[in-house]
């Protein structure tokens, strides 16, 4: 048996009925790992004395019978996300060797409940952007093409889990990054409510925007690491005092009656024709269970990468402030203050990172401010109040995850605007703070994974998980594998 | 011309949490650097701010103590500018919703009430301390103080003149300790006072452009910063030329304010809203609650010492100045003293000894009580008014009851005619001289036979007694 290919549920059975050990099953991942991630490179760092470690905790406590929730099971942890005591980089240099003398709030749930760190997955650096050729490292590739990207930013996440790296992990996302990559690669991707997890410990990008979530090989693991990871932290002030279901207890329930809506903004001439079919198919699969599909608008649909980019740069370029040589991570040299300083981010952030801070910083001057912030988050609340709207008259919306399949990578390195509208069907999502999972739903000619988006109603990640597992469980896209 | 000037204070407050404003930290002063720091105020990444509630308690009750309007939706900004002793590259501060607006404090000036707008009252969080001494080419940073509560409190510009200012301080300072929100202590960085100043000709209603003072570290150099800050400008107007907007630094050594930077160097602080934390939503309910557990504040008690226990404005004003000094004075009062005495004896005696040894009311080891009981020793005639002093003394040093040195010293007045009469007979035998030249007419020579006296009983002898007896002795 190949145990790297378990999902956490098929796992956790095999585990708890001691039919494989934690070891074996670490010990499967960790060759897995050694024979194909020279060529999808999906981790930055492999944490694995720590892994055994845990194992062996693990192996304990389900000998014992006292096998918690993830006992044993092996996560893969973006690398944006503070590990004690592990090394976290952000992919960024200025980062390189930044050990986090403390826990994120998602590791710490992650740990009562029995999980094994396997790895620290690569990323744009600090989040920011759609392919991982951001990283201040390198670039991770898609396991369904190594020629292409996966997606990002939490793209060595999704590669992860899609080659069968990890049995499961935690992504990031701020305009899409949980979604867009586990579209691209193939694997299903829930971006939370805002404020349903704790980003403490989480690497601020763009603060009103990030939230952590996991991605999965198929739905049902989803909703059991959103389990875990949910809930008000004191820690987090804008993690919500909001009562957390148990979100496996949905699933199976019957979708009959349901009213999806169908965006006109989403599906628009000279989309990708391949996409389209694919989640218009998608569309009469849902019917076909029972859904009603209804017409519906987001008329400010088309303000929404325009606002992103003003609030998320303006965000970053203070959030990342911090990073100026003077108490970790990277230092520069120079002759006095100002020159360590402009040497220290001149040299330990990348081109990306550099764009957007400049970007934020021209955002926010005096003068500036009330023509860009301050008008992007007015066009903010417009956005949001369109999906209030139409939660009036619909259960939840669905759309395509990405305008495309998986690119070359390389292909849109040059021109930064080409590679932002990536995440033209996801970025509305994260301004509203509302709830939306990706999973796959059909291939290109190419054999490249296409993504079904669907989005929720604030705090009602129970409905999108239930639909998400309704078509799931009526196809067999979820159960298709790379060749690698 | 004649010119006035237009001033307006931005004032800093260490409020006097255990806790910083954003972590668990303890906000001790003077402990080894960076022993007082987590994750979130050295600026860790990742890490989260989660609001004190003590730290907004204490900015609503000063809100309230200074009759500001107390915002029930309030929010924090992010005020960004580099720097090694700001962990996160921004602090974290209010902007466009500050927690307390539109209120007022008043102070007496030359037996004038002058009101003093006050604009806004916000928190924010302090900055740690770069270390220049023993880092070499380097510089050290102690991040302890990085993240305790403050408040800027920041006056309209309604001061004219730099005794007014001195005033508004002290005011200030006075409702803080009230309250106990913040020690006050000027020396040691816990109270600190930036000002606005310009100046203009009287009449005019324009405001002419303003310097910004900064580092006034100290109560005696509000006045004297001020004083010379507007000399400099109204020379640098008579001199034709034009007072230009830049921030100084007041340099207490030299007694000058020097150019630090300049409009054009000027930070864009580029506020936003801080997106790390939600809205704080006040209950009217809590402010309510709040306004109800005020102490007494200095004004209230000060017209209240007036009234109730018939002190002149003055007495009543300096022993309201601070709390503990009102509460000793009412104590001893409660104790059976007569107001006033007691109050002439603490802003006398009391105080001088206090000065001598630079120590503060709390730190007084004497019990109101005892100066209570050492005013009836006065007034049952045991001891006299200047035997008191020796007494007072004594018993500040001692702590021992007035009573027992009375009696360890033998200090008790001779109030006996025939001992008395014993003395001035001696007296005057042996001044004959003297008493000559008192016959004559030559009156001042009474203090002398007094003095005389009271060397010969070592000061015990009823003043009032060898005053009369003298009198008819020698007329």
């Amino acid at each position: 048996m190949e145990l790297y290919r378990l999902s956490i549920s098929e796992a956790k059975e095999l585990l708890d009925k001691r039919k494989i050990t934690v070891k074996e099953l670490l010990n499967s991942l960790y060759q897995r790992i050694e024979s194909i991630d020279s060529k999808v490179k999906a981790f930055v760092t492999l944490s694995k004395d720590k892994a055994y470690e845990m194992a062996d905790a693990s192996q304990k406590q389900i000998n014992e019978g006292r096998s918690l929730t993830i006992q044993g099971i092996p996560v893969a942890i973006k690398d944006n996300m503070c590990t004690k005591g592990i090394r976290t980089t952000c992919s960024s240099k200025i980062l390189e060797n930044f050990i986090p003398p403390y826990e994120s709030t998602v590791t710490s749930r992650l740990n009562e409940n029995g999980y094994v760190l396997i790895g620290k997955t690569n990323l744009d650096e600090f989040a920011m952007g759609s392919s991982t050729e951001n990283s201040g490292f390198f670039t991770t590739r898609n396991p369904w093409d190594i020629e292409r990207i996966p997606g990002g930013s939490s793209g060595g996440s999704a590669a992860a889990v899609a080659a069968d790296e990890c049995i499961a992990a935690l992504g990031s996302d701020t305009g899409g990054s949980i979604r867009q990559p586990a579209s691209l690669c193939g694997v299903v991707g829930l971006k939370p409510t805002y404020g349903r997890v704790s980003r403490y410990g989480l690497v601020a990008f763009a603060s009103s925007l990030d939230q952590i979530g996991p991605i999965t090989k198929d739905v049902k693991d989803s909703a059991i690491l959103l389990n875990i990871i949910s809930g008000n932290d004191p820690f987090d002030s804008t993690s919500a005092p909001v009562a957390v279901p148990d979100f496996t207890k949905v699933l199976g329930n019957e979708i009959k009656g349901l009213k999806i809506g169908i965006p006109k903004e989403y599906f628009i001439k000279g989309m990708d024709s391949e996409i389209e079919e694919s989640v218009k198919t998608a569309i009469k699969k849902l019917e076909s269970l029972g859904a009603i599909p209804v017409d519906i608008s987001l008329p400010h649909t088309e303000y929404a990468v325009a606002t992103y980019y003003v609030l998320a740069t303006s965000e970053a370029s203070s959030n990342l402030a911090r990073y100026d040589g003077v108490k970790y991570g990277f230092r520069a040299e120079g002759k006095d203050l100002m020159e360590i300083y402009m040497n220290t981010r001149a040299q330990g952030f990348g081109a990306e990172v550099k764009r957007r801070i400049m970007l934020g910083t021209y955002a926010l001057s005096s003068g500036y401010y009330d023509a860009y912030y301050k008008k992007a988050q007015q066009a903010r609340t417009l956005i949001k109040t369109d999906f209030e709207k139409a939660f009036n008259s619909v259960d939840m919306i669905v759309t395509p995850t990405s305008p495309t399949a998986a690119f070359k990578s390389g292909e849109k390195t040059e021109d930064p605007l080409q590679m932002y509208l990536s995440d033209i069907f996801t970025i509305s999502v994260n301004l509203a703070g509302i709830p939306a999972i990706s999973i796959p739903c059909g291939f290109t000619s190419n054999n490249l994974p296409i993504g079904l988006q669907i989005i929720g109603k604030r705090f009602d990640e129970e409905s999108i998980l239930k639909a998400a597992y309704a078509y799931e469980q009526s196809t067999d896209w979820h159960k298709r594998k790379p060749n690698l | 011309m004649r010119y006035e000037a237009v001033i307006g204070l931005e004032v800093h407050a260490q409020m006097l949490t255990d806790s910083k404003i954003f972590c668990g930290c303890s906000t001790r002063f003077g402990s080894e650097p960076n022993t007082q720091t987590c994750p979130v105020c050295i600026g860790m990444p990742g890490v989260l701010p989660v609001l004190n509630k003590k730290a907004l308690e204490f900015a609503i009750k000063t809100g309230l103590a200074t009759n500001c309007r107390i915002s029930t939706y309030s929010r924090f900004a992010r005020k960004n500018y580099f720097y090694p002793d700001l962990p996160k590259g921004y602090q974290i501060s209010q902007f466009e919703l500050p927690i307390c607006e539109h209120g007022y404090v008043e102070i007496i000036v030359d037996a004038e009430i002058r009101r003093i707008g006050i604009t806004r009252i916000h928190m924010e969080e302090d900055a740690g301390k770069n270390i220049h001494e023993g880092a070499g080419n380097y510089s050290f940073v102690d991040l302890n103080r990085a993240g305790i509560p403050l408040m800027e409190i920041v006056s309209e510009p309604d001061i004219r003149t730099p005794k007014e200012a001195a005033e508004y301080m002290k005011k200030l300072r006075a409702i803080l300790r009230y309250l106990g929100v913040c020690d006050g202590n000027m020396e040691q960085g816990s109270l600190r006072c930036d000002a606005n100043v310009s100046i203009r000709p009287v009449g005019q209603k324009e405001y002419g452009t303003r310097a910004e003072v900064k580092n006034i570290n100290s109560f005696k150099f509000v006045e004297k910063a001020l004083e010379y800050e507007i000399k400099r400008q109204i020379k640098v107007i008579e001199e034709g030329r034009k007072v230009i907007q830049e921030t100084r630094l007041w340099d207490s050594n030299k007694g000058i304010t020097e150019s630090m930077r300049g409009k054009e160097e000027a930070h864009d602080y580029r506020y936003f809203p801080e997106p790390d934390l939600v809205p704080i939503t006040v209950e009217q309910k809590w402010i309510n609650e709040i306004k109800a557990s005020l102490p007494e504040l200095p004004d209230a008690k000060s017209k209240r010492f007036a009234s109730e226990y018939g002190l002149p404005e003055y007495d009543a004003d300096l022993l309201t100045s601070e709390k503990s000094l009102a509460e000793w004075f009412e104590a001893a009062v409660k104790a059976g003293g007569q107001p006033k005495a007691v109050a002439n004896w603490i802003m006398g005696e009391l105080t001088k000894l206090l000065n001598e040894e630079n120590k503060s009311i709390e730190e007084c080891q004497l019990k109101p009580k005892q100066l209570t009981e050492m005013l009836k020793l006065m007034d049952n005639g045991t001891i006299s008014g200047k035997i008191a002093k020796t007494v007072f003394e004594e018993m500040y040093k001692t702590c021992k009851d007035a009573e027992t040195i009375v009696k360890e010293k033998g200090l008790v007045q001779i109030s006996d005619e025939s001992a008395i009469e014993k003395a001035v007979d001696e007296v005057i035998s042996k001044n004959p001289k003297e008493v000559e030249r008192f016959k004559a007419g030559d009156e001042k020579l009474l203090g002398f036979f007094v003095g005389q006296i009271m060397k010969l009983t070592k000061g015990k002898a009823n003043p009032q007694i060898v005053d009369e007896m003298l009198k008819k002795k020698l007329a």
